[in-house]
């Protein structure tokens, strides 16, 4: 193992899967790709961190509070753990953080949909982050070392958010019939979304021929959708929610669920800027960025007079 | 507007357990050592992971390069009398 390491070629090192490490000789598409994804996932975690935050005054006990906080803290961390995947890559953090403000870059169409109830908040954590560990699951073990690192560590912090969701779900479900109501408009709201979260169908999927060559990528969208749909279904029935689309079918020769079309034209309406939440979450990530801008700045003069006294 | 600054990046070494290496966990940004320790402990300790941390100035660590990793590490993969496999001792001794 340790004589191929040294003189092989970058698609040898693929093909034997043994991961791309910063240093080594990539193709320049290969390199352009993975900051591209990196990047977008970062900015994925950070902006998930708005819906979720506007419920931490609101929650409901002191209990859903404290794990609110725990979470939405697991997020900013994931979205630190892969900026510094990324900038392995040779993109600083701050043409990161311009790109994502000036348009270039892109986070999860999923967090520009509101966060309107408390069983939204529920929704998110079963729904959007059961999508999301579905996806970094297969992702742990793409061929970039750095990314495939910071996978496996947020796989990790992953399953307790999806519980808690989960938790919330069945907490109502156990409830009066308002908040019943509640919990199935909510999951009524987020299963499409959370659908889309996968990308468009294999057969019009534009990037996908170079991801599974270089192994960035091993499993499809629609092989992902299918994980989450077959295991979200069961845990939805198990506390009585349903599922919000007339078509779906258990399919006995797939073993797997067949499921009703996805509205392609919402999610293009929304990803171009028409979303319920667009300009908000991009105003107030804008909007602290620049507001901690002194902060910044103390604390590089606090460094620099570090410097000179000693 | 002025030039924005991201801080400075470190390195992140945790000690899991006390008696432990420190293994490198990731890096942080910071402007200082006293805020990359704080930063490390918030961003790779969460959940207990950590009895001690070291951080260090990512600048500053010197590291082997990938071109010369035939010449930097070839002289030891034929002194094969370093492992303990390679000596044949007589039947009967134990515990050696
Ligand atoms: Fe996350
Ligand atoms: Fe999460």
């Amino acid at each position: 193992m340790d004589v191929l390491i040294a003189g092989t070629s970058f698609q040898d090192k693929i093909d034997h899967d043994i991961n791309i490490e910063p240093k080594d000789v990539m193709p320049d598409e290969y390199r352009t790709h993975l900051i591209r994804q990196i990047s977008q996932h970062a900015h994925s975690e950070v902006i998930g961190m708005q819906p979720e935050g506007n419920w931490i005054t609101r929650a409901p006990s002191l209990r859903a509070k404290q794990i609110l906080l725990a979470k939405i803290q697991d997020e900013g961390g994931h979205g630190l753990y892969l900026y510094s995947a990324a900038e392995t890559l040779g993109i600083s953090r701050d043409e990161m953080i311009r790109q994502l403000h000036e348009g270039k870059a892109r986070y999860s169409n999923i967090f520009n949909y509101p966060a309107l109830t408390w069983a939204d908040i529920g929704a998110i954590g079963w729904l959007v982050d059961g999508a999301a560990i579905v996806n970094q699951v297969s992702l742990q073990k793409t061929s970039y070392g750095p990314y495939a690192r910071a996978m496996v560590r947020i796989c990790k912090e992953e399953s307790f958010h999806q519980r808690q969701g989960y938790e919330i779900m069945a907490h109502m479900m156990d409830g009066t019939a308002d908040q019943k109501q509640m919990a199935q408009d909510a999951v009524n709201r987020w299963w499409w979304p959370a659908l889309m979260m996968f990308g468009p169908h294999d057969s019009d999927s534009p990037h996908s021929g170079a991801a599974f060559r270089w192994k960035i990528k091993n499993k499809s969208n629609d092989e992902l959708r299918r994980k989450f749909i077959d295991k979200t279904v069961p845990q939805a029935e198990v506390i009585g929610l349903r599922i919000p689309d007339p078509d779906l079918k258990w399919n006995e020769m797939k073993q797997s669920y067949d499921h009703g079309k996805i509205n392609w034209e919402e999610f293009r309406q929304v990803i171009n800027g028409n979303g319920p939440c667009n300009r908000q979450r991009m105003q107030h990530h804008v909007k602290y960025h620049e507001e901690g801008r002194w902060v910044r700045e103390a604390a590089e003069a606090y460094k620099n007079r570090l410097k000179q006294s000693n | 507007m002025s030039k924005d600054t991201q801080l400075d990046l470190w390195e992140v070494f945790i000690q899991a357990k006390v008696g432990g290496n420190h293994v490198h966990a990731g890096s942080v940004h910071a402007s200082d050592g006293k805020m990359a320790l704080q930063n490390a402990r918030d961003i790779y300790t969460r959940r207990n992971e950590g009895s001690s941390i070291w951080v260090v100035p990512s600048d500053c660590i010197v590291a082997s390069t990938l071109s010369d990793t035939e010449m930097f590490f070839d002289p030891s993969a034929d002194k094969i009398y370093r492992h303990p496999t390679f000596y044949v001792l007589p039947e009967g001794a134990k515990q050696i």
